[in-house]
């Protein structure tokens, strides 16, 4: 197993040279193809041969542990100059500072520090098992996506230069720090891997180097730096205060003797990756970037480490301060992030807030550190990291294929491009229509609320799932309807092989859900609290499987009922002002005019020029106020 | 002796059955009250069906063939609901399938790229955004009250739910007014021809298709009435009788609120709805967290 777990962690740092030497365009495709099959299988290999061996949490070392010790605080250094380099060559030097300050502590702590007590570095138990297949098989499919997607891409921009090698070496590294992020125990290795990706996503969103690329790359960096120094901050109190750099010690003291400081800058570092209010601005900008970049940071890496990290901590937030902070942060994260994707026409800006507010629910759920929650939060985390992947993917092809991005150019996409539209329409269902995965999480986590009790939080998540019913639906909406032309579809086919491939395991997830919670988050709750009870009674998993098959079959049998039935075709009714078709009706001046339909954006309400300020002072109030209280309850005891 | 699967079985059967006579007569009524509050005499109380059957003999004419079988998809979400509800299962599972059947309308209407339909479409879609906070509320306040979501434990607690949950109740009949389509918020579509554009979310909706949507609104409106009734059921058989009574005097005041107000713009709606969910239902959800704590 140490063995296997070592090749998952270096091979992909490994493979990310050879798309980075290989020039040719076809055969560089080839390799990454190759290079991501070998990974996944290695994930899925490494899943389960640890499933077959029963699921037991294995805590081990790798071989040569000195050696790799040395590397990442080589490595520390080196992203530590990497990031002074860039950010002095863009005149941001003060960024840099950040990471100086984070990285001496780091080193200062284990250099000189008191020795921690001895412990193994690697931990495999069921949170990694999802995570690692969440990455090898999703975060994979998009790096396959990538491949055609860039071709496409820099075929319409002609004006950025073509840096696909460097942008799919990037791809293989992210996924490397990733599979090191979640197999680490040790604080110190995590906190390499994890600022891996923050310089990785920094790089991946300033890829065009246009000047709104560089500034939002930057922001990315700054506040993924601030995460990072979090996370030195309890390295450092570990290891002076605990005298251990093992994260699971550092959970256990917060729950049992309440030492909070290093778990709640933990959480805090977690709250900055997952791109909670008031660090939502970076991911925003992160739609800079090229599709794939968007999708594998909003899907199966980057948010998925902080929230992954947060679900690892719930068991020492349950019922203090810092689970306060966080669940109130994600709380109020889910329902202003919906509001202000109600606002939003640009796909993947929607998309974006959705992630956002997706997140927020995540991470209230990890904060309030319930069974029902961390049940509900682990079902949204791999519900919706294949959705949203979907999604992006999806959003990405019809955009290098119509044009545009904008949801009011998809008017009619289902009689268009049905196979886009199709996908589209998966992707969207599976985010919030009622029997997918939204509704057993808001399920689960309503009634954690409730019972907690927090009415906060209760009223955030009804008003939250309100906003985003209706954002949604207006985007469902928009797709269907009347179209007369249908366009040429440019996508490529291993763009298809990638959506096809997560529409059939999101409905499959779908569908065997029942089983999911039963083999595979049973356990997991298990590990974390000793024991294990259904969340939802068995009546209503029934219930909820008809649901689903419902929604797919109840259409279907409709469709064929009325199939021949003898209707009359007419065209719609608009006063009788019909030019002869249904797009265009007469106007005052008797000429033949288009009708444009528009969605409602309520920019009155939810607009970004009026929500976004008020909400990041919120959220950053209800952050320094917790902080507050953590670090004064810890001098005060 | 009936078992306990039993009487879920028959309650749904006789919701399948009945709920349709029992909201066309509902319907009928509600005409005939209207009518005699403005001085008219009004139609028979069976109009309903009689116009429901005439629907059904009319040429089908329709703009894309995809809406009909959205309209179906619409009445077997909304049948769900209540069979789930009369049948005794999850309070929340009842309001998120009647948000799945919401969605079939919305798809049914926005595929006819009509003008009307979609003013009406994107009225709907406001109405659902006002109303489902209380919606989700009001299934959270029978929880806290009755320690349960399962509607046939609730009907066997001892105290009626609404002693506790009075503001749940004061919340959930203001946002009926909007389930309902009443005046007021009657914004989507209206049984008033005065004030409507064309027929809002229905202006594309002919023959067969309308009569579904008509007998969709019955089968909603009784599961609705059951909610409100609910709230007024104990494990003591005679309190149906009150719960009854409480469901006509609501029936009552909502004719009484369509036929003395005029209709709202969309943004007095929501300012109003969520202005009332927050203030009834969430000061009711925080005192009963402190009487539980």
């Amino acid at each position: 197993m140490d063995k296997l777990v070592t090749v998952l962690i270096c091979l992909p740092f490994l493979m990310a040279l050879l798309p980075a030497v290989i020039k040719h365009d076809r055969i560089r495709g080839y390799a990454v193809y190759l290079c991501g099959f070998v990974i996944a299988a290695l994930a899925v290999f490494t899943a389960g041969l640890w499933y077959a061996r029963g699921g037991e949490v294995l805590t081990f070392d790798l071989p040569f542990t000195e050696i790799f010790d040395k590397a990442i605080l080589a490595g520390d250094v080196f992203l530590m100059f990497l990031i002074i380099y860039l950010s002095v060559k863009h005149r941001k030097t003060v960024i840099s500072l950040l990471s100086v300050i984070q990285t001496c502590l780091v080193i200062w702590t284990e250099l000189f520090g008191p020795e921690a007590v001895n412990a193994h570095h690697i931990r495999i138990d069921w949170l990694t098992f999802i995570m690692i297949l969440i990455i090898g098989i999703i975060g994979v499919a998009i790096g396959i996506y990538a491949v055609g997607y860039m071709r496409g891409y820099h075929i319409h921009h002609k004006e950025f230069a073509d840096r696909s090698n460097f942008f799919l070496s990037m791809i293989f590294v992210f996924y490397g720090a990733m599979f090191g992020l979640v197999f680490s125990m040790n604080l110190i290795w995590l906190y390499f891997f994890w600022e891996i990706t923050s310089v990785c996503s920094f790089l991946l969103i300033g890829y065009t180097r246009t000047e709104e690329a560089v500034n939002n790359s930057f922001g990315a960096l700054w506040m993924n730096l601030l995460g990072g120094l979090g996370i030195a901050v309890a390295i450092t109190y570990a290891v002076y205060a605990e005298h251990t750099v093992n994260l699971y010690d550092v959970i256990d003291f917060g729950k049992e003797a309440g030492l909070l400081i290093p778990v709640g800058m933990l959480a805090f570092a977690a709250l900055t990756k997952s791109a909670q209010f008031p660090f939502s601005g970076w991911l925003l900008g992160a739609m800079a970037a090229p599709t794939p970049s968007s999708a594998l940071l909003h899907s199966a890496t980057m948010v998925k480490a902080g929230v992954y990290l947060l679900i690892r901590l719930a068991i020492a937030m349950n019922g203090n301060y810092v689970g306060q902070m966080v669940y109130l942060c994600g709380g109020f994260t889910f329902l202003v992030a919906s509001c202000l994707a109600i606002s939003q026409s640009d796909g993947k800006k929607v998309l974006a807030y959705s992630t956002i507010s997706n997140l927020g629910l995540i991470v209230a759920c990890a904060g309030a550190g319930y069974q029902e929650t961390i049940w509900a939060a682990v079902f949204l985390v791999i519900f919706h990291a294949v959705s949203k992947s979907m999604l992006f993917q999806c959003v990405g092809a019809i955009e290098n294929t119509t044009g545009s991005r904008d949801i009011e150019d998809m008017e009619g996409l289902a009689v268009r491009y049905p196979k886009l539209a199709f996908i589209l329409m998966v992707g969207i269902a599976g985010m919030f229509l009622a029997p997918f995965g939204m509704l057993i999480s808001k399920w689960a986590a309503l009634k954690a609320f409730v019972d907690a009790p927090s009415a906060l939080m209760v009223l955030f998540i009804v008003f939250g799932s309100a906003t985003t019913m209706f954002y949604w639906t207006k985007w469902f909406a928009k797709i269907l309807g009347i179209h007369e032309s249908r366009g040429k579809d440019v996508t490529q086919r291993n763009e298809y092989v990638s959506m096809y491939f997560h529409a059939i395991f999101l409905i499959l997830l779908c569908v065997g859900f029942p089983f999911l919670s039963k083999y595979v988050i049973e356990p997991l709750m298990n590990d974390m609290y000793g024991s294990a009870s259904p969340v939802i009674s068995e009546g209503n998993i029934a219930i909820m499987v008809i649901m689903i098959c419902a929604i797919f079959v109840v259409p279907s049998v409709n469709y064929l009922l009325t199939r021949n039935r003898k209707d009359k075709t007419v065209m719609v009714y608009m006063g009788g002002a019909n030019t002869g078709d249904n797009k265009r009706f007469v106007d005052s001046q008797g000429d033949s005019k288009e009708l444009q339909i528009s969605n409602w954006y309520m920019t009155n309400w939810f607009g970004e020029d009026k929500l976004f300020r008020p909400a990041v002072a919120i959220g950053a109030l209800i952050l320094l106020i917790f902080l507050c209280v953590i670090v004064g309850g810890a001098v005060h005891a | 002796m009936l078992n306990e699967f039993g009487i879920r079985v028959i309650c749904m059967a006789l919701y399948i059955v009945a709920a349709p006579l029992l909201g066309g007569l509902l319907d009928g009524l509600d005409r005939k009250i209207s009518a005699r509050m403005q001085g008219r005499k009004g139609p028979s109380i069976l109009q309903p069906f009689y116009d429901v059957a005439k629907l059904t003999q009319k040429q089908l004419l329709s703009v894309n063939r995809f809406q009909l079988l959205m309209v179906m998809s619409y009445l077997f979400f909304v049948i769900m609901s209540g069979v789930l509800f009369f049948g005794g299962f999850d309070m929340l599972l009842c309001f998120f399938s009647l948000s799945t059947a919401e969605m079939f309308l919305i798809l049914a209407s926005t595929s006819t790229h009509s003008p009307f339909s979609t003013i009406g479409t994107h009225r709907e879609m406001a109405q659902m955004m006002a109303y489902e906070p209380m919606i989700l509320l009001t299934a959270v306040g029978f929880y806290l009250a009755a320690g349960t979501f399962q509607v046939s434990d609730i009907i066997e607690g001892t105290t009626p739910i609404i002693l506790y949950a009075p503001g749940f109740f004061a919340g959930f009949v203001f946002v009926l007014s909007i389930k309902l389509r009443k005046s007021p918020f009657d914004l989507s579509t209206t049984h008033h021809a005065h004030q409507e554009v064309v027929k809002g979310v229905t202006t594309e909706m002919v023959g067969v298709e309308y009569a579904l949507t008509t007998v969709t609104e019955w089968y909603e409106n009784i599961f609705l009435f059951g909610v409100i009734g609910l709230f007024f059921v104990t494990a003591n058989p005679l309190s149906f009788i009150g719960a009854i009574a409480a469901v006509l005097v609501v029936f009552f005041l909502e004719i009484l609120i369509d036929n003395t107000s005029a209709r709202v713009k969309w943004q007095m709606m929501l300012k109003m709805a969520w202005g009332v969910t927050i203030v009834t239902g969430g000061l009711n959800l925080f005192i009963l967290e402190l009487i539980k704590r």
